[in-house]
Formats: structure tokens, C-alpha cells, sequence
């Protein structure tokens, strides 16, 4: 098994993953803009096109609400597309066929038909692209039953829930933060999955928990690994799916380390964070809690151009050792 | 902009339509307006290279008559929406490129204050309603300005442009309609390069022209090659004509190309070499204009040289405009985000 585990980026691992899925499957195609001689805006879907040629990878006109809604009607009647958002941000030109139709079709007809469809949106901020390209959404369609919403924080990750999610007979939106598709790490050959709604404990830890999702599972570890030479002990989950959440890894962790601490990147209002602390509140980990629960998410603002201002809109590595420092410390 | 006189008119009688509708000086500040948008994004460019500038930008080298031509019938309080690749749209507005290089630099003298970035550029005062970082994006908010003006008697027209990818969305569809239903002050601009970002219209487009959309939304559709000013400011003053006479919107296709590629992380896989060279050896939109400016004796070598270095020194000095000026304070990060209340 370790013979077959290379060092992969997560856009190789993503790649790789729609290259297994097509060649298991005819069914299997990609949509989006650019992908195909251009490669994807970021480079994902590559060489894929001269491989598979222009019948499965398939370049759109920039035609996001139709394009949707072709993946929507190809998934009911026997493809398995793969849609690619060419920036997350673009989801909500597409919005209507995701939420009103994709989501709801198989519960409206009363289970007569499934969607088995892939949606894949590069998301978050941190290459200078300003408003209308760096936003995290993924609350959004968290908030919608029928969809399935996933953020792989790793190449690993990515391919093997990119995998699960092509299988998935249910629409799977799968948000990947841009600045993780150069982060290289171990990724296994060939098939295999890693389940949808399923959080992974990336670090134990006994004195405080920190939930995070996407890129901000990295910075945590990170703040993690620098907080251990202070002697706190941090334990970090990585959600991986907010829809449907995984509450057991997280109540079970809380009621070990007594402390929660949310790190998300997207606007820390009405976010993924407000959940994971309501959930926890709302369990029998609340009776286990030692401090006020902290959440640690994006400024109450669009993502502005100005470096300095973008680093500061989302929390970075210090925020996080800051604040899981004062909340170990009881400070608040 | 006036007209020239009389007289001169008469002497320039067989001329294309702009050597007879403007004065010498306002064609050479045509030219000085075309080399300021060339050398604004070559100097962008080159400190984006540097790392002065990050993000990414989308280069209209190539495209810069067809931004001058269409702005060239406006008034300054006319309106305008642009694009990701407004740079050229912006300063054939009006802009200043000091305060569009303060906007790249992320500085507060910039026209975003900024926050917006290249993609986001805009100069409200005089009339530009921003670039937008959404394909399509702004076509509906020309129609809106567009309905203000009819609405609030303010005379203005208002031009939206956008490419030939803009128009295989839905809101390019549902705006034109709009827009000819109610008969809109509106002038649809598509600048078609030939690609939207590696897709070309042969292969995103069931129609062969742009502009034979506009029969579906019974509005007059234009073609004109955009590489040559005097075709683009010809139409353009005609719809502007139009716009304000009540009659209603004009679809122009102003065919162009783009020299450079779609943004700066294009490897131009999707076009080739000698098609790029061809375009910018043969059909270069400023060489295009300054030779028949030459031709017709509207300049000289001297001239053109005059203008070449004025234009190096505005740019030179936008530079270290933008470079002396202040980055905004960390503590504004929330600033602009709903309006402030007195
Ligand atoms: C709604 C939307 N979809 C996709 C994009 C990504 N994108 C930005 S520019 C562009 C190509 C636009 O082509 P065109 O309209 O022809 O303008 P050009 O770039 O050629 O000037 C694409 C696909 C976007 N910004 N917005
Ligand atoms: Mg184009």
C-alpha cells in the first residue's frame, strides 16, 4: 500500500481523481469554462482534454445558469457530470438550477429520479482577486437540503471525496480554496474513497478543539504546532463536510478537551461556525464546556483588493494561536 | 465634444466621417489618448512583473480604438459600464492614470480607494460606472442607468461595454430586451477580440456576428472593424444620436483582438503564434490611426514624437504618484461597506 502513495498537489490529486472516475465509468463527463485547451483557469483539469477528448471535456460557452442546468438534465438521465464553477463566485449566476432544481428534483418527484451530479467552485481569498472573486459561499449551499457540501483541506482528501462524490447519488458541491491546489502531500494510487460527512481528527489534543474547514485546517495545525512549545496540547478537526455535518466527531472531541474554537474563512456571521457552536451547545459536550465558545471567521466585509486589507479580512495563523491561547488560558 | 468648423469641414470633405466631424486637436488628442491607454498597460504590466502590483490584470493592447471610438461622441456626463479589461474604457472616459495606478498600487489615492483593484476600476465623476469582474455584469446596469436617464430627463446616454463572451449569458439577453421594450438611452458595446478567455465564437456562439443578435430584440445591429477608429467613433455618434433622440439602443460589434493574453496566467494555447503576430504587425489599432492621421496632414513626425513623451512622462509620473501615496490603514478594513450615516 505505501509503495503506491506519491507526493501530489491537490489540483494533481483532483486531476488524477476525474481521470480514475472516467476511466471506471462512460458515464463520466466534465463540463466548464476553459477547461479543456486552456487547461481550467486553474489548471486542474490540465491535459485531461487531449486524453479524453472534446465529446467528455467539454469547454461551455460562459454560460453559468445554462450550463448548470445542462449538468442538472444530463445527471437525471444517466450522465454523471462533473461542473466546473470557474471561480466559486460564479455560483450565483448558477444558483437557481443548484438550489431550485438540483437540489429539490428527486424530493419533488417523490424519489422518481436521482441527480447524480459533481459540482466543483475554487473558492476563497488570498491571490489579490478582490470582491467578485475570492468569496466563500459554501454556507450558502450548506444551507440547502438535497445538497451535499464538502471542502477537502488536502490532496489526499480531494481525490478520495472527489471519488466518494462522483459515486454519491445525490448532487455533491465541492468547494476547493485556490490556495491550497499547490499544497503537495501523500496521495494513494489508484480507487479509493473517503466518505462524505465524516470529519478527521488531523490533531489530538487535550486542551482545546479546534473545528475548522478548508485552508483554515492548515493554519491550525500550524498555530497547533506552534502552541505545543508553550505546552498546550491542541486538537484539531478537520469537518470536511457541512452538509450533512459529522456532529459526533465534534461532541465527542469537545467533551475531551473542554474548549471550542471555530476557524472558517468564510464571513464569520450566520457561518459554518454558528452551527458547529450551536450543535455543540445544543449537546450533552455542553455540560463539558470550560470556556465560552470562539468563533474565528471572516471580517463583515467583501474581500477588499489592498493585500494588507485581504490578509486582514480572514484569520490567519496568529489570529488562531492568539485566540486559542487566550481561550486556553481563560482569558475569555 | 464640438464640432469643427465650417470651413474646415468643407476642405476635408472626402475624409473618413471623424476627419470631418473634429478638429485637428481633438483627432491628436485622440492619438495621445490611444498611446496614454497602451503605455498605461504596458507600464501596469510591468510592475505587476516586478511585484509592485498583485492579483492579475487583463490587458486591452490591441483594443485601444475601439475604447477611444466609442467614448469619442460622449459628453462627460454621459455613462459608461465597463469590464474586466476596462483599462482602456476608464481612461477614454476621463480618467487619470495617477490615481488608476494609486488603484493598482492598493492605495487610498486610487479611484477604489483601494479596495476595487484592476478589475474593479472606475471613475464615477466622470462618468464610468466601474469595470466588473462578472461576465455580463454590467449590461443590466447600463439598462438601469439607462432607465434613470429616461426616467429623471437628464439627457444622458449610457454605453455598456462588454465582449464577445458576455454574450452567451442570460443577462446580455434579458437586458437588450429590456432595453429596446422600453427604448433605453442605452448603447450595447460588444467588443469582440474573436476569444472569451480560450473559447472562440466559432466555438461558444451559434451566430456568426454579434450583432445579428440584436434583430431578436428589433434594435439596429452594427458591425465595424474596432482596429480603426474612425469606423468605431462613426457608429458610435450615430447611436449616440439615436439614444438621445429617444429612438432607443444600438448593438455595435467593434471586431478586435487582443494582443496579449486573456490574463496574466494564459499560456495562448488556444491561438496561434502567427495569428497574435499578424494582428500586431498589420492591424495595430494605433499605428492604424497614426498613419492616416499622417496621410491626411493632420501630423507630423515631430508631433507624434511630441505626444510619445508626453504620454512616457504622465505614465512616469503616475508611477511615483502611486508609489508615494498612502496604503489605507488596517482599521478601515470595514469602511465603504454600507453608507455612512452623517
Ligand atoms: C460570470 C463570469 N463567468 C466567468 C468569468 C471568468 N472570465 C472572466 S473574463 C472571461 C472571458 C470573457 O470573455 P469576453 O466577454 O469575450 O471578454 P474578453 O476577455 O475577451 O475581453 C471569463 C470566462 C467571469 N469573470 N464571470
Ligand atoms: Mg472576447
Amino acid at each position: 500500500m505505501d509503495a503506491a502513495v506519491r507526493e501530489l498537489s491537490y489540483a494533481q490529486a483532483i486531476q488524477e481523481a476525474m481521470a480514475i472516475a472516467m476511466d471506471m465509468d462512460e458515464r463520466v463527463f466534465l463540463m466548464g469554462e476553459d477547461i479543456g485547451v486552456y487547461g481550467g483557469a486553474f489548471q486542474v483539469t490540465g491535459d485531461l482534454v487531449e486524453r479524453y477528448g472534446t465529446d467528455r471535456v467539454i469547454d461551455t460557452p460562459i454560460s453559468e445558469l445554462g450550463g448548470a442546468g445542462v449538468a442538472v438534465g444530463a445527471a437525471v438521465t444517466g450522465m454523471r457530470p462533473i461542473f466546473e464553477f470557474q471561480f466559486s463566485d460564479f455560483a450565483t449566476l448558477g444558483m437557481e438550477q443548484i438550489v431550485n432544481q438540483a437540489a429539490k428534483m428527486r424530493f419533488m418527484l417523490g424519489g422518481e429520479v436521482s441527480v447524480p451530479l459533481v459540482m466543483r467552485f475554487p473558492a476563497g481569498s488570498g491571490t489579490g482577486a478582490a470582491a467578485q472573486h475570492s468569496q466563500s459561499l459554501e454556507a450558502w449551499l450548506g444551507h440547502v437540503p438535497g445538497l451535499k457540501v464538502i471542502q477537502p483541506a488536502t490532496p489526499h482528501d480531494a481525490k478520495g471525496m472527489l471519488l466518494a462524490a462522483v459515486a454519491d447519488p445525490d448532487p455533491v458541491m465541492i468547494f476547493e480554496h485556490k490556495l491550497l491546489y499547490k499544497m503537495r502531500g501523500p496521495v494513494p494510487e489508484g480507487h479509493y474513497t473517503v466518505p462524505i460527512g465524516k470529519a478527521d481528527i488531523r490533531r489530538e489534543g487535550r486542551d482545546l478543539t479546534i473545528v475548522a474547514t478548508s485552508i483554515m485546517v492548515q493554519r491550525a495545525l500550524d498555530a497547533a504546532a506552534t502552541l505545543e512549545g508553550e505546552g498546550i496540547d491542541i486538537e484539531v478537526v478537520d469537518l470536511r463536510t457541512i452538509r450533512p455535518l459529522d456532529r459526533q466527531t465534534v461532541i465527542d472531541s469537545v467533551k475531551k478537551t473542554s474548549r471550542l474554537l471555530c476557524v472558517y474563512e468564510a464571513v464569520k456571521t450566520l457561518g459554518i461556525g454558528a452551527e458547529v457552536s450551536a450543535l455543540v451547545a445544543e449537546s450533552e459536550a455542553f455540560d463539558y464546556l470550560d470556556a465560552p465558545i470562539v468563533r474565528l471567521g471572516g471580517a463583515e466585509t467583501p474581500i477588499p483588493y489592498n493585500p494588507d486589507l485581504e490578509k486582514a479580512t480572514v484569520p490567519q495563523v496568529p489570529d488562531i494561536i492568539a485566540a486559542a491561547r487566550d481561550l486556553v488560558k481563560g482569558i475569555r | 465634444m464640438a464640432g469643427a468648423s465650417k470651413a474646415v469641414v468643407d476642405s476635408r470633405a472626402n475624409l473618413p466621417f471623424v476627419y470631418r466631424q473634429y478638429s485637428p486637436e481633438q483627432l491628436r488628442g485622440v492619438l495621445h489618448k490611444m498611446y496614454l491607454i497602451r503605455r498605461f498597460e504596458e507600464g501596469a504590466e510591468e510592475c505587476y512583473t516586478r511585484g509592485l502590483i498583485h492579483g492579475t490584470m487583463h490587458l486591452s493592447i490591441g483594443q485601444e480604438a475601439s475604447a477611444m471610438g466609442v467614448c469619442m461622441p460622449l459628453a462627460e456626463d454621459d455613462q459608461i459600464t465597463s469590464t474586466h479589461r476596462g483599462h482602456g474604457h476608464c481612461i477614454a472616459k476621463g480618467a487619470e492614470v495617477s490615481r488608476m495606478f494609486a488603484e493598482f498600487f492598493g492605495k487610498t489615492t486610487g479611484y477604489c480607494k483601494g479596495r476595487g483593484g484592476s478589475m474593479h476600476i472606475a471613475d464615477v465623476a466622470k462618468g464610468n460606472l466601474g469595470a466588473n469582474g462578472i461576465v455580463a455584469g454590467g449590461i443590466p446596469i447600463a439598462v438601469g442607468a439607462a432607465l434613470s436617464s429616461k426616467r429623471m430627463k437628464t439627457g444622458k446616454v449610457v454605453v455598456s461595454f462588454f465582449g464577445d463572451g458576455a454574450n452567451n449569458e442570460g443577462a446580455f439577453h434579458e437586458a437588450l430586451n429590456m432595453a429596446a421594450v422600453w427604448k433605453l438611452p442605452v448603447i450595447f458595446v460588444c467588443e469582440n477580440n474573436g476569444y472569451g478567455m480560450s473559447t472562440s465564437t466559432a466555438r461558444s456562439t451559434a451566430v456568426k456576428n454579434i450583432a445579428d443578435r440584436a434583430a431578436a430584440y428589433a434594435m439596429p445591429g452594427v458591425i465595424v472593424n474596432g482596429n480603426i477608429f474612425s469606423e468605431v467613433a462613426e457608429a458610435s455618434f450615430k447611436a449616440v444620436e439615436r439614444a438621445r433622440a429617444g429612438e432607443g439602443p444600438t448593438l455595435i460589434e467593434s471586431k478586435t483582438y487582443r494582443h496579449r493574453g486573456h490574463s496574466k496566467s494564459d499560456r495562448n494555447r488556444y491561438r496561434t503564434k502567427e495569428e497574435i503576430e499578424d494582428w500586431m504587425a498589420n492591424r495595430d489599432p494605433i499605428a492604424l490611426f497614426e498613419t492616416e492621421l499622417r496621410d491626411f496632414g493632420f501630423i507630423d513626425g515631430q508631433g507624434i514624437q511630441a505626444i510619445r513623451d508626453a504620454v512616457a512622462r504622465e505614465i512616469a509620473d503616475g508611477i511615483e504618484f502611486a508609489k508615494a501615496s498612502p496604503a489605507p490603514e488596517i482599521t478601515t478594513l470595514q469602511d465603504y461597506v454600507y453608507t455612512e450615516h452623517a
